[in-house]
Parts: C-alpha cells; sequence; structure tokens
C-alpha cells in the first residue's frame, strides 16, 4: 500500500536507514557511517534518552580476553538458556563488545576506577552513556530523526528499500529511501511502564515481518521483573538481599529474586500480597549499592521508605522480549534477515546466539545490543554500497498489512474506526500480562489465548490508518497483537520446559527439543525447528 | 527549545502558544525520570507512583529537598562529579550473593 505523498512529507533519501536510536541504533548507525555510509537515523522518542537502556544503569558482559574468563563467561549462562546459544557467537560478542567498550573510553565516556587503580568498564550509566551515543552519532554526519516513529517498511522486488512514518511532534509524515535498513526498535514489553520500556511495543518485528522475515525463540518472551508496586523501577539485582514477607511479617518460604520469582507469582495469583525489604545487605555495603544503581532508590526515597529496613509491596511487571530473548532470526554474521536490504539488532533480533532460552538481564542485553549494532551496521553499508549509486532513488512500496491512508483520503472516505486503538491494548494485555497465562503456561491456555488473539489481529489488520499521530497507537497496538500470537504459538510447539519457558504440562526438559523454533507469517502463522550450531561450549 | 518537549520518550509535553511546555497527555507518561534528569532548572517533578497521580504542590517539594534531587545524585550540572565516574555497579559482582544468576 502506498503512503499517499503530501506536500508536507519530508523526503529523504540515503544509503542506511537505522530505525530506533537506543544502544543497537547507535551503534549500527556508527559504524555504517565510519565505513562511508550516508546515514539516516529515526527515533520514536528521543535518541539519547528513549529506550531500556537510557533511563538505568547497565552492567555490560565485558570480559578481558583471556582463555579462562572467556570459557567462565560463556559458561555462567550456558546450562539455564537450556544450550541453544552458539560458541561462536559468543566469542564474536565477547570481542566486539570488548573492542566497543574500550572505544567508548577512548571517546569521553568516564569509567571508574577502583582503589587500587584499576579502571572498571563492567557498567554503563543509562542518562551518560546515551548521552554520549548520541553526540557520537551526530559528530559522525548521521541525520537524526526525533520523535518520528516508522510506520512501515518500503520495499520493491529486489528487497526492502526504505521506511515511512509520522512525526509526533507536528504530525508531518516522513519518507525516507534508502539503500539497506537496520532495524533496532527494541524488543515487546506490552506497554507494562517497565523502565524505560513503554516505547518498545514489537514495531519492528511487525515491520520486519510484513517484508517476509522470520522471527525466532519467541517462546522466550515471558520475562517478569520485580518492582515495588507502586513503580516502575524493575531494577531487580538488590533483590538479591531481599527476604519476602506476608502482610503479618511471616516469611513467604521459597520466594527469592532469581528461581523464588515463580513462588512470589504464585503467591500474588491467590491474591495474597508479598512484601520485600533488603534486609539481607550489610550495613556497610548500603552507601556502595546506592551508587551503584541509584534509581533504584528513588521510587523510595520519594516515598519515604528504606527499603532496607521497611517492608514494601512488591510486584511483577513483564518486560516480554526486552529482558527475554526472542526476535527477528538472523541469517549470517552480518545480522541480515531473511529479506534482502534488512538488518536487525539488538533486542529487536534474537538473542538466543548468546544466551539461549534465558537471560533476565545483566551484561549479556547490553553487549547484545552494542555488538550486533556494529555487525549491522557493517552489514548494511556493505549492502548498500553494492547497490551502487541509485539504490536509494528505486520505486519502493509500503508494506503495512492494514492500508495506511493520508489524511485527506481518509477524512472524505474512511470512517472512523469503530475500535479504539487503546481497546485493542487492553485485549491483549489481558492474554500476555496474567501470570498464569504467560508465566505458567499450558496448552489449554495458550489455546484460548490465541482463540482471542487471532480474532484481535482479524479485525485489527483490515483496518484503514489515518496517518497522522493516531497511526502510532494503531501500528502498536496490531504489532503487540502480532508478537503475542507468534509467542503463544511457538509456546504451544514447544512442549517442554526450557530457558524461560515454563510449561505446567510438560515440566522437564525434552532434550530432544534442543533447537529453536523459527515462526513466520502474519495471518496464517507456521513454527519449524531449527538445529542449533553442534560446536558445544565445553566445560 | 525545552528540553522536556524534545527529551520525553513518549511525548507527554506539548508547546502552548506562549512557547512554555504544558504536561499534555499525563497518561502517556512512563515514569522514567528523563525529563526531570534534562531540566536544566529543576522545574520537573516525577511522581514515584506508576499508575495513580500524586498531588504535591511545588512548596512540599522545595521544602523536602526533593526537586531536582534525581539530577543532583547522577551529577549533571555544573560543578557536580558524574556519577558514572564513581559508579561502582562494576564492583558489585564482588560483593553480590554468588546465588544463581545476575538479574539487573
Ligand atoms: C529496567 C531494565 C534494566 C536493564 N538492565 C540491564 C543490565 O543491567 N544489563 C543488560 O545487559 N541489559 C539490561 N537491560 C536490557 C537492556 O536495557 C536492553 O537489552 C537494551 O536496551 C537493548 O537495546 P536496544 O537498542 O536494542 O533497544 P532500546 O534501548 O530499547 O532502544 C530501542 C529504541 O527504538 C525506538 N523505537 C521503538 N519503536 C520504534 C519505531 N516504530 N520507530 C522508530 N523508533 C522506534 C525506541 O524509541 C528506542 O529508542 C535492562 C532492561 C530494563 C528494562
Ligand atoms: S518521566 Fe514521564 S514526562 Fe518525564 S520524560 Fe519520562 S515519560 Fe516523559
Amino acid at each position: 500500500m502506498n503512503l499517499h505523498k503530501q506536500d508536507s512529507t519530508l523526503q529523504l533519501e540515503t544509503d542506511v536507514l537505522v530505525i530506533g536510536g537506543g544502544p543497537a541504533g547507535t551503534w549500527a548507525a556508527l559504524t555504517a557511517a565510519a565505513k562511508g555510509s550516508k546515514v539516516v537515523l529515526a527515533d520514536k522518542g528521543y535518541c539519547g534518552s528513549s529506550g531500556a537502556t537510557a533511563p538505568s544503569g547497565t552492567g555490560v558482559w565485558y570480559v578481558e580476553p583471556e582463555v579462562k574468563q572467556r570459557q567462565e563467561a560463556k559458561l555462567s549462562r550456558y546450562f539455564m538458556g537450556g544450550r541453544l546459544a552458539e560458541n561462536d557467537w559468543m566469542d564474536r560478542v565477547l570481542d566486539q563488545t570488548y573492542e566497543n567498550m574500550n572505544r567508548l573510553a577512548g571517546w569521553g565516556y568516564s569509567f571508574p576506577i577502583d582503589p587500587e587503580g584499576n579502571v572498571f568498564r563492567q557498567g554503563l550509566q543509562g542518562p551518560e552513556y546515551m548521552r554520549l551515543m548520541r553526540k557520537l552519532v551526530k559528530r559522525a554526519g548521521v541525520k537524526i530523526l526525533d520523535h518520528s516513529p516508522a510506520l512501515e517498511l518500503l520495499a520493491d522486488e529486489h528487497g526492502v528499500g526504505g521506511a515511512a512514518g509520522v512525526s509526533t511532534q507536528g504530525g508531518d509524515p516522513w519518507r525516507v529511501t534508502a539503500g539497506a535498513v537496520v532495524i533496532a526498535t527494541g524488543g515487546c514489553a506490552f506497554l507494562s511502564k517497565a523502565l524505560g520500556c513503554n516505547v518498545l511495543t514489537g514495531d519492528g518485528y511487525l515491520m520486519a515481518a510484513e517484508a517476509g522475515a522470520e522471527m525466532s525463540g519467541m517462546e522466550f518472551s515471558n520475562a517478569y521483573a520485580i518492582s515495588p508496586t507502586f513503580s516502575s523501577v524493575t531494577k531487580t539485582a538488590y533483590y538479591r538481599y531481599a527476604s519476602f514477607y506476608y502482610e503479618d511479617g511471616s516469611v513467604v518460604e521459597g520466594a527469592g529474586s532469581t528461581k523464588g520469582r515463580s513462588v512470589i507469582a504464585k503467591k500474588l495469583l491467590e491474591n495474597r500480597q508479598v512484601y520485600a525489604r533488603l534486609d539481607q545487605a550489610p550495613a556497610d555495603l548500603q552507601p556502595l549499592l546506592r551508587v551503584g544503581q541509584t534509581n533504584f532508590f528513588l521510587p523510595f526515597d520519594r516515598m519515604g521508605i528504606n527499603p532496607f529496613t521497611d517492608m514494601f509491596p512488591v510486584t511483577l511487571r513483564l518486560e516480554g522480549t526486552v529482558r527475554g530473548t526472542g526476535g527477528i532470526h538472523i541469517v549470517d554474521d552480518t545480522c541480515a534477515t531473511k529479506v534482502p536490504g534488512l538488518y536487525a539488532a539488538g533486542d529487536a533480533a534474537t538473542r538466543e546466539l548468546i544466551c539461549g532460552g534465558f537471560t533476565g538481564g545483566g551484561s549479556h542485553n547490553a553487549a547484545w545490543a552494542m555488538s550486533s549494532g556494529s555487525f549491522a551496521g557493517e552489514g548494511a553499508a556493505a549492502y548498500a554500497k553494492s547497490l551502487g549509486q541509485h539504490a536509494a532513488r528505486r520505486e519502493v512500496h509500503g508494506l503495512s498489512s492494514a492500508p495506511i491512508v493520508s489524511s485527506r483520503t481518509y477524512g472524505s472516505t474512511l470512517q472512523k474506526p469503530p475500535i479504539a486503538a487503546e481497546e485493542y491494548i487492553r485485549a491483549v494485555q489481558e492474554e500476555v500480562m496474567p501470570y498464569d497465562r504467560n508465566l505458567f503456561r499450558s496448552d489449554e491456555g495458550l489455546r484460548d489465548s490465541l482463540y482471542r488473539l487471532d480474532r484481535v489481529w482479524k479485525s485489527i489488520r483490515h483496518e484503514p490508518i489515518h496517518l497522522d499521530y493516531q497511526a502510532v497507537k494503531r501500528r502498536e497496538a496490531a504489532a503487540m497483537t502480532v508478537t503475542a500470537r507468534w509467542m503463544y504459538r511457538s509456546a504451544q510447539a514447544r512442549t517442554e520446559t526450557r530457558g524461560m519457558h515454563k510449561r505446567i504440562d510438560y515440566p522437564d526438559v525434552d532434550e530432544t527439543q534442543r533447537y529453536r523454533l523459527i515462526t513466520s507469517g502474519l495471518d496464517d502463522i507456521s513454527v519449524r525447528a531449527q538445529r542449533v550450531s553442534e560446536e558445544a561450549v565445553s566445560l | 527549545m525545552w528540553l522536556c518537549i524534545k527529551v520525553c520518550p513518549t511525548n507527554v509535553f506539548d508547546r502552548t502558544e506562549t512557547g512554555l511546555p504544558l504536561i499534555a497527555r499525563q497518561e502517556d507518561c512512563q515514569t522514567c525520570f528523563i525529563c526531570e534528569v534534562y531540566c536544566p532548572v529543576d522545574a520537573l517533578y516525577v511522581s514515584p507512583y506508576a499508575d495513580i497521580k500524586q498531588q504535591v504542590t511545588e512548596q512540599e517539594l522545595v521544602s523536602v529537598g526533593i526537586i531536582g534531587s534525581w539530577r543532583e545524585i547522577i551529577g549533571w550540572g555544573r560543578g557536580r562529579t558524574r556519577l558514572a565516574e564513581i559508579d561502582e555497579t562494576p564492583f558489585i559482582d564482588r560483593i553480590l550473593p554468588p546465588q544463581g544468576t545476575i538479574s539487573s
């Protein structure tokens, strides 16, 4: 479907278009620019403050290139991830992350120095890191479009050649034709208000699938993070110091921040409020903890709660694929998808290659974002170059599954949509947020949810979309709907418990299912198994 | 250009005719505290509540020293030390109990 060109449309031609300006997108843009490509980066929010990294501090998988340390690093989550990670990919990501972090130091990021004078590079402060990335991207000559969500990809018979969207500040449409496109739109947290995640609605998955790309590992999409019930701050590391209680102060047996998260979920499902208190943190460590993840303390300080001595109610917030591992299936070392000209990086791409079916958070994700961003930026630059001079002048058309029409056409010939985007969004949230549907899965529950989700999709996919900033919510609703369907279709196909995917009707690992699940299709979804490269990680 | 209008990821603010920022879509706020960090004049306060509106007055906030506190903590603004330089998250691996996996 073509976007009707309007006079007010911002039109640009470039070699590489990057969609999403978090760590993955900014590294992709920097790398492509360094290879000599002309680059445009469009972000739904503001490149530098938007996405899951910007408001937080993140641990980074930065490991010295020494055999023993690297080996330990690779093994650290290999089994927890259900042995779906690949040795070569872990090596490449460890190397690239090491290089990128050292470059950041050279570019002016101030890493802390310990009392013995060693520089520590295993962490980044989100606001600082992303502000620096924006500066570097601008300095590299990349054109940034802020508050400019992409709504659909553009393509011709040779492959993807750009994207179109709208400015949420001003409402003007934009259209960028490009030799290659990198999708770095982050994961999908279903508007759960997990910290920094409400811009992450799976838009990139939807756009990629409309172009013919496949997804991988979508069953590993049920990450839930602990947070105080009143707050969005889903920083969970410190809950290792927590004890969990009922209202009367008696201990919740078996509850914990890692394996014991299911116990918390079960109590919450029984409508029993669970409380936490970080009473296992030694007094001398408390000031140190405050510096490490300061925003963890922000809501407590504002409420007058001392989390080390006071009990506070907790909940589990869905973070979907942001701290899950599923995403767009990539087919080679350059993070290419199976569609020519289309690349994926960061949370938008599957992270199974380095952590299999489990991550939870902590360092692998940040490492994957910066490394896959670099790989994809380089791949996209090379692809655009291979197309030659006139690549960006191709006759490309929009791929949205629901027709996107200009305001004028809309106003004169089309009805207002009968169902508001918010209603669709609520319908999807009702299927993916409850712990007894998504955390504890069963064939029956998945089938029920899929029946309803398929109906939502059938309704939403035919409704024409009015090209103004309202279009953003409608596309978000569509993206969340189809993401939930891929999740549950692959969850249904995996009749075992592996990584973060838990089936109450199949509570054990089934060794014959040690493969990845690739999902494809929008209206009709199919699932196939793909072998994991046999080179095992040795002990 | 007012920084909050620019940096808010979910576009909560609008510019009024006089050019001043206005909280136009509070329901879209994701409580990420970004606008507070970027505000050079400490004019913003993000309530800790993710889902309910908190009624506060500016005097209350100023009197308890909360307004601008997050910007001060991360060390933005003239004459302050950036938190990144003294961030000891990396040292946490040495001190966190070794159970299970590192979450974040
Ligand atoms: C609370 C929390 C704590 C975390 N802590 C850690 C940690 O300690 N260590 C770790 O390794 N990982 C951690 N993670 C995970 C880590 O933040 C993510 O893996 C990382 O941010 C992924 O980077 P990204 O660039 O792929 O996506 P993001 O940083 O999420 O950026 C995606 C960008 O795409 C933009 N976008 C979305 N849709 C569109 C569209 N349609 N058009 C244009 N732009 C779009 C968004 O505005 C955003 O700027 C944490 C996550 C959370 C939520
Ligand atoms: S706290 Fe709310 S208003 Fe402020 S930047 Fe974040 S989303 Fe925007």
